[in-house]
């Protein structure tokens, strides 16, 4: 083990698929920086995909995040995750119960994942196939009595399967922070959120922009094309609502509100 | 009996003169050429004896020597072949003497007597106008292009008992129809066939309107060729000097068609990936223009930009940023025209789909890390836009808007570059995306709101330092589309949108460490 583990402060998994959608990653961030603003200690695996963001966006909140290894403690898997793992270790911790050494083998995965549901009070999934290791996490959440939730995706993604297909079991069904501290009944810490007043909405051509990007991500010319203005324009007005921190930008040109 | 005749070698895309002198003496029957290189020299003995002879002429058995002077200059090819006929048949006594003062022959001969087309007519008869000669006898399918220089009378020839009519009085030349003056360019596409993807062809409005550099990314069948094709249809029609350069250079190269006049539509050359370096700036013991010079005044597009070797992408570096390549060999050292507008295409991905919202990418980050990474920091740097190109599903493209039309596009490419030559009046700047440091300073000057929002951009989202001039430059090409003088804060907004590939799109930087953040 490196760093600070709590036994004490509440934490919730959050675990999904290595090749996550645009959609997904948006999602986890929400949840996760939710979940850190709450209080709340986010466990997952540092894998690729679902993971990182998870890790990455309780960091960036400000929260803590513990990170469970398929490898040993002094083995960077993968390796492009070498920096976030040192933030982890500084702001959280990051746990191995392999000897130092130990390569990350495909066998070690599904038995760390019994460890992340052992952490946690409750389990979310995100997004997976029916093959995914996150389903194996949900499987030890049940054996050892935590909690599970999954956020449900659309039934075109092949990558809704482990989440819907849990929902369908019993799992509860969980949109955002709140819903999963609700489910848990731990108690709203809403001291810190981002502080300040609501930030002030659009007006003009900014707000058939602003209406446009409402729900799914869309892509620019689908913005064009649903307000009637000009392509040159459109692009001028998403920098400025990405820059007041209204829209994020997703690779490709899409865009979602946050 | 000595005769001299004026021709001309080519040197890179210009033409130099030489003088082909021809002594006939008593001696052991031969023949010899000095001054061409040795396989051309072995073609061209055969050729002239046969077409002599097949013309109803004598070739004597006597002591023939050739001289293609100055000597130093490295000379191949076929184009002395009339030359050498006619200096022959001058010091023999078969043409009367002076016949051919004043006057420039190039051509290569067929066994029978007919004269075959030569590459760089036109780089020849540019030389002749500025040498002051009487006229210029080009083969007949070359006599289109020479006409093209206004003010030189242009003799056709046909075949080489033609020419000896035409010198000795007994035949009048005839009439070469110079090409019009009037340049019309016909396009065979249209901006318009490009259903939906308005944001790329914005994007592509504004790369035209300041001659900027495009990299377009997107997934397979997203329609980049189709886009890329279409760029040369929305610049501006060539001027007549760009007309000249662009014949020139393709004629040096041998690709003016028999009997063409100026080309003046704007070149667009696609090279495959597996092009050699060579191939693509040009090469060879003897310098010729590659794919890079053909391009000059028009549209290179480089389709899947990561598979082109590294090499030659990096020789790219020079021509991207100063418009010519130099290619230095042993014998000479030779300066190609290269300025054209790079719009090169990638994929996203190496299996394409990243940002595809339909499909999911299967790629690991090291994997696209490794496929961006073919591309050179310094020669990305080179791009003013990235722009995004996704598929489109057919049911997009049926509802899709047409969008406008080459010739609406070009004529507000045409307004924008108008401005722009009023502000460089007195630089050497041609456009916007030539502008240097002190001109970004000194007319890309941004109002305090502006300047807020390109610093705000470069910290939030992660923007390279390196972006701030590429966004200037890109702005001021915006500003200018829409008539104005002073650069709005849209403007830089728009700007910022086009340059995707600077966002750290894979991996967000890990917060709170200063160290390795903005680290790609």
């Amino acid at each position: 083990m490196r760093g600070d583990l709590r036994p004490d402060e509440p934490a919730v998994a959050v675990v999904g698929s290595r090749r996550a959608t645009a959609a997904g990653r948006v999602v986890t961030e929400r949840l996760a920086a939710g979940l850190a603003r709450h209080g709340v200690a986010v466990v997952s695996g540092l894998a690729r995909g679902i993971d990182a963001v998870a890790h990455r966006a309780a960091l960036e909140a400000g929260g803590r995040t513990v990170a469970v290894l398929g490898c040993g403690l002094d083995v960077v898997y993968p390796p492009e995750h070498a920096a976030l793992l040192e933030a982890i270790v500084r702001q959280g911790c990051v746990i191995s119960e392999f000897p130092l050494g130990t390569p990350p083998l495909p066998g070690h995965f599904p038995q760390r994942n019994r460890i992340i549901a052992g952490l946690a009070l409750g389990v979310v999934v995100v997004e997976g196939d029916e093959r995914s290791g996150t389903l194996s996490t949900a499987g030890h959440a049940l054996d050892a009595g935590r909690e599970v939730m999954a956020v449900p995706g659309s039934v075109l993604n092949p990558l809704s399967r482990a989440p819907n297909g849990l929902i369908r079991q019993g799992a509860a069904l969980v949109e955002s922070a709140e819903d999963v501290l609700a489910e848990l009944g731990l108690p709203l810490q809403a001291a810190r959120t981002a502080s300040g007043e609501p930030p002030e909405l659009p007006a003009g051509p900014a707000a058939l922009v602003w209406q446009a990007v409402a729900g799914e991500p869309v892509h620019i010319d689908q913005v064009a094309l649903v307000t009637g203005l000009p392509a040159g324009e459109v692009a001028a007005i998403l920098i400025d609502l990405e820059l007041r921190g209204l829209v994020q930008q997703l690779p490709g040109k899409q865009f979602v509100r946050i | 009996m000595l005769a001299r005749v004026q021709s001309a070698a080519l040197v890179g895309v210009d033409a130099v003169p030489v003088d082909v002198e021809v002594d006939v003496s008593s001696g052991l029957p031969a023949f010899a050429i000095a001054g061409l290189a040795d396989a051309s020299e072995q073609d061209a003995k055969e050729r002239v004896r046969a077409a002599v002879k097949n013309s109803q002429r004598e070739v004597p058995a006597r002591r023939i020597v050739v001289n293609l002077a100055p000597a130093d200059i490295h000379k191949e090819g076929a184009a002395y072949d009339l030359p050498i006929a006619l200096g022959l048949l001058l010091a023999t006594g078969q043409l009367r003497p002076g016949v051919l003062d004043g006057q420039i022959v190039v051509g290569e001969l067929a066994l029978d007597g007919r004269v075959r087309p030569v590459p760089g007519v036109l780089a020849v008869a540019l030389l002749a106008r500025s040498l002051g000669v009487r006229r210029i006898i080009v083969p007949e399918a070359n006599a289109a292009e020479a006409a093209a220089v206004a003010g030189l009378p242009v003799v056709p020839a046909g075949s080489l008992v033609e020419v000896m009519q035409i010198l000795d009085g007994r035949r009048a030349a005839r009439a070469v129809n110079a090409p019009s003056a009037v340049l019309s360019p016909r396009d065979e596409v249209d901006f318009s066939e490009v259903k939906g993807q308005a944001h790329a062809k914005r994007a592509l409005l504004v790369a035209a309107a300041g001659g900027h550099h495009v990299l377009l990314i997107g997934p397979p069948g997203g329609g980049k060729t189709m886009l890329a094709r279409r760029m040369p249809t929305i610049l501006p029609p060539l001027s007549d000097e760009e007309a000249l350069e662009v014949t020139k250079i393709h004629s040096v190269a041998g690709l003016v068609p028999p009997g063409t006049g100026l080309l003046c539509t704007r070149p667009f050359r696609a090279p495959h990936h597996s092009a050699s370096r060579n191939a693509l700036v040009g090469g060879g013991s003897m310098p010729r223009p590659g794919e890079i010079s053909l391009a000059h005044h028009g549209v290179l597009f480089l389709d899947e930009l990561p598979e082109f070797h590294r090499d030659v992408l990096e020789v790219l570096r020079q021509p991207v940023e100063e418009g010519t390549i130099t290619i230095a060999r042993v014998q000479t050292t030779v300066v190609f025209p290269a300025g054209f507008m790079l719009v090169a295409a990638m994929n996203p991905c190496p299996c394409g789909h990243f940002g595809d919202p339909h499909r999911l990418c299967t790629c690991t980050p090291p994997q696209l890390d490794r496929y961006r990474g073919r591309i050179s920091g310094p020669l990305l740097d080179r791009f003013d836009l990235h722009v995004e190109v996704p598929r489109l599903s057919p049911a997009d493209v049926v509802a899709a808007p047409a969008g406008e039309s080459s010739g609406t596009l070009r004529a507000r490419v045409a307004a924008a570059r108008a401005r722009q030559r009023e502000r460089f009046a007195r630089t050497r700047v041609g456009c916007n995306a030539r502008m240097g440091g002190r001109h970004l300073r000194r007319f890309c000057v941004l109002n305090d709101a502006a300047v807020a929002l390109l610093r705000d951009a470069l910290e939030r989202l992660y923007l390279s330092a390196r972006a701030y001039d590429r966004v200037l430059r890109v702005a001021r090409t915006i500003a200018d589309l829409d008539d104005a003088e002073q650069i709005r804060t849209a403007h830089v907004a728009e700007a910022i949108q086009y340059r995707a590939l600077d966002r750290p799109a894979a991996r967000p930087p890990v917060p709170q460490m200063p160290a390795s953040a903005g680290v790609p």
